[in-house]
């Protein structure tokens, strides 16, 4: 099976001549072997006192109480929730790349997965370090599992959202984990196997003791799959029932039917935002152009510019059915966020999540690493301003016009909030570190078929319609790491 | 009596591996095992390797969380302590149906990877049964069992005419790391 060729017309998955098995783990083990580099060290540098700050201001929070925080009687959620729920669509991407598409036989998957359930993961863990800060007392977290208890016992009203979302998140947190870690137990064991002395004995308890035998790999793969068919409406659910949280109170402008597609499409969209800031960079400083290529790039791209679309319809649609609806709250709530004291976080929104993406329509913006990068913050931005816009404005003006009232950050809720992405970036360095960032076993895979040097040879063998062989030089143009000389005959 | 225990033709190519398989098939070779970097789609069916079953216990793992996770919520909201929400049912399914949902996709996975760990014989600690160090790395291996009838270069030769580019005879079954 590993010999099938490939269509000719599909861009290749590796670039670059000589690519060879060996060459693969080498140039994935790189920064896992080696001493980090000077980017590596600024950037943790930069991310530790991030995170120094997340200890500190989270430390406040507990000592002194909730009360220093923001928050007043009017706006009780603010930019804890917001946070909470822009780390949990961040946190989207990761699954929907590794199981989504694994469904959908997407073979550009392989060498983006493995850094992307990452992400996923330490977005989750950042996503659930606000549930707790918002307990004020985060030891109170017990009361929101069903245990038994003094007071009748009194459950868990399994009739709310908010207690749907503790076995949402908890649920796939731990399948997001486990479906990693498999993942990752025979490239540790390549590890291991390369690896001396201490280093090898850690690996090697790392590793289960994989060896590779044919039996391992046939269930790794039947797990694999079924993991992937779970993981997909998993990952629909769980920002579906994070929607519910608001949309299933009476509050304008968080009761409407269209939350859980529009809350799953934003997900994936600042989810895909994420993994392009992220990969962006790790693929220029690991040195993997090859494996990362500009087709992935691309491909990212072109879902951030759908789901952005599919964003940008459920905002209309919303502003639309108020209008529709001939509810003069809704209607209110709406008119306020347009053009209310928050018209800026609105417009802000707008913007960033609607109409910057559409550059991506153009190829050439979407095939610009710089430009890609840039607009992949934008997008995070603007779905963090999506979350505040969501949650502040429907609340400072509630139902009793005496108690509107505005809301002010404090430098805690500023502070957690910074100090969280430090948090977030510091356990993905340390992931580049120690694990290697691209499932190198699934990349193997597609060495013989999907590649370029394999691509070249049928060519060179002239085993390939020449319109065909045209189309494909042609589609070659955009890749940064094909060298486009080889490609210029007559 | 030679103190071969196991020979390994060692391959680059897992194309060639497939074939020293065929070769050493039609010679009546039994192959101990195969060990590969990545997963080699087709290798089951040529080495005769059941389909697994771990689907099947994803099923029964997923249909046990379901059915704890919906039993323990009718228990505590409709048996235990019923809430009166504006005199509606107790038993209001359409609200049980996420945490079911959530428990039947938890107790999938969980009990389907820990089946596989357990009866792959992976957990943390476990003294990797190695024969090559390379067959995580670039080389696809195959072993044979070299107790048997049949001539050791016999074997040897097989596996270099397949495109082996090294044939190990190896005294020990696994490599040791001590």
């Amino acid at each position: 099976m590993a010999s099938h060729s490939e269509s000719i017309i599909r861009e290749p998955l590796i670039t670059g001549k000589d690519i060879t098995y060996a060459k693969i783990t080498n140039d994935v083990l790189r920064p896992v072997e080696n001493m980090p580099g000077k980017a590596w060290w600024i950037g943790f540098s930069v991310a530790s006192l991030g995170a120094s700050l997340w200890v500190f201001a989270i430390s406040w929070t507990f000592w002194f109480g909730l009360g220093e925080w923001g928050l007043n009687k009017t706006v009780g959620w603010a930019w804890d929730i917001t946070g909470f729920v822009w780390w949990v669509g961040i946190g989207h991407a990761g699954t929907l790349i590794s199981a989504v598409l694994l469904l959908f036989r997407q073979n550009w998957r392989n060498s983006i997965n493995r850094s992307a359930e990452a992400m996923t993961i330490f977005a989750v863990i950042c996503a659930a370090t606000y549930i707790a800060a918002h307990m004020g007392r985060p030891w109170m977290a017990v009361y929101s599992l069903p245990l038994p208890n003094q007071y009748g016992s009194l459950w868990v009203n399994w009739n709310s959202p908010l207690i749907w979302d503790v076995f949402a998140i908890s649920t796939y947190f731990s399948v997001s984990l486990v479906f990693w870690y498999t993942g990752l137990l025979p490239d540790i064991a390549t590890i291991r196997d390369r690896a001396q002395g201490l280093r090898r004995r850690i690996y090697s308890v790392l590793s289960f003791g994989w060896t590779g035998s044919v039996k391992t790999w046939q269930r790794f793969e039947t797990v694999s799959l079924i993991l992937a068919g779970v993981s997909t409406p998993l990952v629909l659910s769980v920002h579906t029932i994070v929607s519910m949280d608001f949309a299933t109170s009476l509050e304008p402008g968080w009761h409407t039917t269209i939350f859980p597609p529009y809350f799953v499409a934003g997900a994936i969209f600042s989810g895909f935002a994420m993994v392009q800031t992220l990969l962006l960079i790790a693929r220029k400083v690991l040195g993997l152009e090859n494996y990362i290529t500009m087709f992935h790039i691309e491909s990212m791209n072109k879902i951030i510019m759908l789901t952005g679309s599919i964003v940008g319809v459920a905002y209309l649609t919303e502003l639309f059915i108020a209008f529709y609806s001939q509810n003069e709250y809704e209607q209110y709530a709406f008119a306020n966020r347009i053009a209310g004291p928050y018209w800026w976080a609105y417009w802000s929104m707008m913007t960033c999540n609607v109409i910057t993406p559409q550059l991506f329509w153009f190829k050439k913006i979407r095939t610009n690493i710089p430009l890609s990068w840039v607009l992949s913050i934008v997008v995070n931005i603007g779905m963090w301003f999506e979350r505040f816009v969501i949650i502040v404005t429907s609340l400072h003006r509630d139902f009793i016009p005496s108690s509107w009232a505005m809301f002010y950050p404090t430098w805690v809720d500023v502070s957690v909030f910074i100090g969280s992405i430090g948090v977030f970036f510091t356990m993905f360095l340390l992931f580049i570190r120690v694990l290697p960032s691209v499932a190198m076993a699934e990349v193997k895979l597609l060495l013989k078929s999907s590649s370029e040097q394999a691509k070249k040879k049928l060519m060179d063998e002239g085993h390939v319609v020449p319109a065909e062989a045209e189309f494909y030089i042609a589609s070659l143009e955009k890749f940064d790491s094909v060298e486009q000389s080889e490609y210029l005959k007559a | 009596m030679s103190s071969t225990k196991y020979i390994l033709g060692v391959f680059d190519d897992p194309d060639e591996m497939m074939h020293g398989i065929d070769k050493l098939q039609k010679n009546s070779v039994p192959i101990y095992d195969v060990y590969t970097p990545m997963p080699i789609h087709g290798i089951e069916a040529k080495l005769n390797i059941k389909d697994s079953r771990l689907g099947y216990a994803a099923f029964m793992f997923g249909c046990l969380g379901g059915t704890i996770m919906f039993s323990m919520v009718y228990y505590m909201l409709v048996h235990d302590w019923p809430i009166n929400i504006g005199g509606k049912n107790f038993f209001a399914i359409p609200d049980f149906i996420p945490v079911t949902f959530e428990w039947t996709v938890l107790w999938t996975s969980f009990g389907m990877t820990f089946t596989f760990f357990f009866a792959s014989h992976l957990f943390p600690g476990r003294a990797p049964r190695v024969m090559d160090l390379r067959a995580t790395d670039d080389k696809f291996v195959i072993a044979i069992n070299a107790k048997g009838n049949i001539s050791h270069d016999d074997i040897t030769n097989l596996l270099k005419e397949a495109g082996a580019t090294e044939v190990k005879h190896n005294d020990r079954k696994y490599v040791s790391y001590e």
